[in-house]
């Protein structure tokens, strides 16, 4: 059932953090930069766009979702499992352990999850077989994925991005989480893509540029990308990497997966809540 | 040679007779229609045709997709490009999230043998053998070809089919094609004397039986395995056929290492240990020339197998 209240889901993306945060600190590992960046564009994609749920897993004309960038497969987990999938408490206690199915990159054998992805530049070449699968078949279901910006610098993600555009898959959005880091630096340093929205343009996609870490904003793109009827979207979700976790974490490069000290822990978690609160 | 079609173009047909009725196979090429021989399906069916261009990893997760949504994608590449340009889409999208995609190499092994190694396919058994949930096929001629496609045709699992460019002469017939999924095909020259196992896949299996006849006549007993399901494996005809065997010997148009002959060794050697040579291509350059002309300069023919077996009896 989607629907669009821009609070509720905005604390939302915050107690989904928490969660985050507890299945980091239980395992010991994790991906904790990206998942902060790309949360509200889960939460309104799960929450407030896509027709996806526990019940029409099987029913053909459901949307289809591909997490592209898969290491930000914490935040993927915390989303399912507010969505029912599966209980939140499960993932936590058995997030990267000894043979447990949550594995750390996305694992299609649990309820709610299509491909399985952690390399990247796979996610928008298998969302285009989708999408154009929809369409042949008339469907009405549209096809999302979310990438890094990072993973940009694989080749297949621009064979992609040309094949969209050549067969014009209106139905198919990309979400670019643009956090501007990655594991060694800036994407600036490590391999530019100051003129993305050019780039992706020039592919013959429809661009939009917004606050990715914004529900509202994100919210009026997904429907802006509806109303195309020729050409795939391209959603550039300008995002702080570590977003929600305070001055520690945010636009650091080291906390693409690092886990958190005791000390640190208490810090995000006060952080969090003090967001929420100022949300309400 | 009697024979005007290749194995390419078998497919093609098998994939046209079910494409009127079932619209969810889809082909795909990366601007290989023409190699593939399937510029017949693509003027027929347009709606379950796609063309992707030069683009091998895109015609992997494409397909991926496509088969995540109930299409029935079969997509074509030369053997060499889809094999290795692609092999990560493969392991990933295809094999490890298991989707319904058949990947077709064509111009397989040393069918550009003129071309160079960027146009040879000797290692792709080895790479496509080793990934988990992925099945290899190398069909011998057009009839098992056919049989072998109506066989994936009715599975929803991955797997890999190798097929060489040139027509290849017939082994079986349209009324003559003891095809069993996954088993197989043997044939026996009887004679007296000492026996020997041949153990064969795709386009060697022509040469195998040819040498299996001489080799009756020579009063060697030889019995040819058509080994087309490289995997998953028919291990247990190898090993009863082997139970008798004086010799083991492999012949496959591929690399040395991690094809045919080295499953056929770990099988022998863990189940009923004895002699297995190997007949392969060099781990080299393989030399350039037409492909006929290639197996001849490697004594991958039927004279050069009878040599192999006699020299090592």
């Amino acid at each position: 059932m989607s629907y669009f209240n821009e609070k509720e889901l905005s604390k939302l993306a915050y107690d989904l953090r928490e969660t985050v945060v507890e299945m980091i600190m239980k395992s010991g590992g994790g991906h904790i930069g990206g998942d902060f960046s790309v949360m509200e564009t889960l939460v309104t994609l799960y929450f407030d766009q896509m027709n996806i749920s526990l019940e029409n897993m099987e029913d053909p004309n459901r949307d289809y979702f591909v997490m592209s960038k898969g290491h930000s497969v914490e935040a993927y987990y915390s989303v399912l499992a507010e969505k029912g999938f599966f209980e939140k408490e499960t993932v936590v206690n058995e997030f990267s352990q000894f043979g447990s199915k949550f594995i750390g990159h996305p694992n299609n054998e649990l309820p709610g999850i299509e491909m399985n992805s952690g390399s990247l530049g796979h996610g928008l070449p298998v969302c285009i077989g989708m999408a154009l699968a929809c369409r042949m078949d008339g469907r009405p279901s549209r096809v999302y994925t979310v990438m890094g910006d990072g993973e940009l610098a694989e080749g297949s993600v621009w064979e992609g991005f040309m094949a969209a555009g050549h067969y014009g898959l209106s139905n198919l959005c990309a979400v670019v989480d643009r956090n501007h880091l990655q594991i060694s630096g800036t994407t600036e340093e490590v391999m530019t893509h100051e003129n993305l929205a050019n780039q992706v343009a020039s592919f013959g996609w429809n661009v939009l540029e917004v606050n990715g870490n914004s529900i509202k904003e994100l919210h009026e793109a997904f429907e802006q990308a509806k109303l195309v009827t020729d050409k795939p979207t391209c959603i550039i979700a300008n995002t702080i990497k570590g977003f929600g976790g305070g001055e520690i974490m945010e636009n650091k490069a080291a906390w693409h997966h690092h886990v958190p000290s005791a000390d640190e822990y208490t810090a995000i978690m006060d952080e969090i809540k003090l967001r929420k609160e100022a949300i309400s | 040679m009697s024979n005007k079609i290749p194995n390419r173009q078998a497919i093609c047909e098998t994939l046209m007779l079910h494409a009127k009725t079932d619209k969810d196979i889809v082909a795909l090429c990366s601007d290989s229609r023409g190699s593939a021989s399937m510029t017949p399906f693509f003027n027929e069916f347009p709606e379950q045709s796609i063309e992707v261009g030069i683009a091998e990893q895109n015609l992997v997760s494409i397909s991926a997709g496509l088969a995540k949504c109930g299409k029935k994608p079969f997509c074509f590449s030369p053997a060499c490009f889809i094999s290795t340009r692609s092999y990560e889409q493969a392991k990933v999208d295809v094999a490890y999230s298991n989707t319904n995609v058949k990947l077709i190499g064509i111009s397989g092994g040393i069918s550009y043998g003129e071309l160079g190694m960027s146009h040879h396919s000797a290692q792709d058994i080895a790479a496509m053998s080793a990934i988990p949930n992925m099945r290899v096929y190398l069909p011998s001629d057009r009839f098992q070809t056919a049989k072998l496609i109506e066989a994936l045709l009715a599975d929803e699992k991955p797997a890999y089919v190798r097929v060489g460019r040139n027509p290849v002469e017939d082994i079986y017939s349209e009324t003559d094609c003891p095809f069993q999924m996954d088993k197989a095909t043997v044939s026996t020259f009887e004679a007296k004397g000492k026996s020997v196992v041949i153990v064969a896949c795709g386009e060697m299996v022509r040469p195998a039986l040819e040498a299996g006849k001489l080799l009756a006549e020579a009063g060697i007993r030889a019995v040819v395995l058509d080994m087309y399901c490289v995997k998953p494996f028919d291990a247990d005809t190898l090993i009863s056929q082997a139970a008798d065997a004086d010799l083991m010997i492999s012949v496959e148009e591929h690399a040395p290492y991690g094809g045919l002959g080295s499953i056929v060794a770990s099988v022998i050697s863990a189940n009923c240990p004895k002699k297995v040579i190997q007949m392969a291509l060099p781990d080299d350059h393989v030399i350039t020339g037409k492909s006929a002309a290639v197996f001849d300069f490697y004594g991958m023919n039927a004279e050069g197998i009878t040599k192999k077996v006699m020299d090592n009896l």
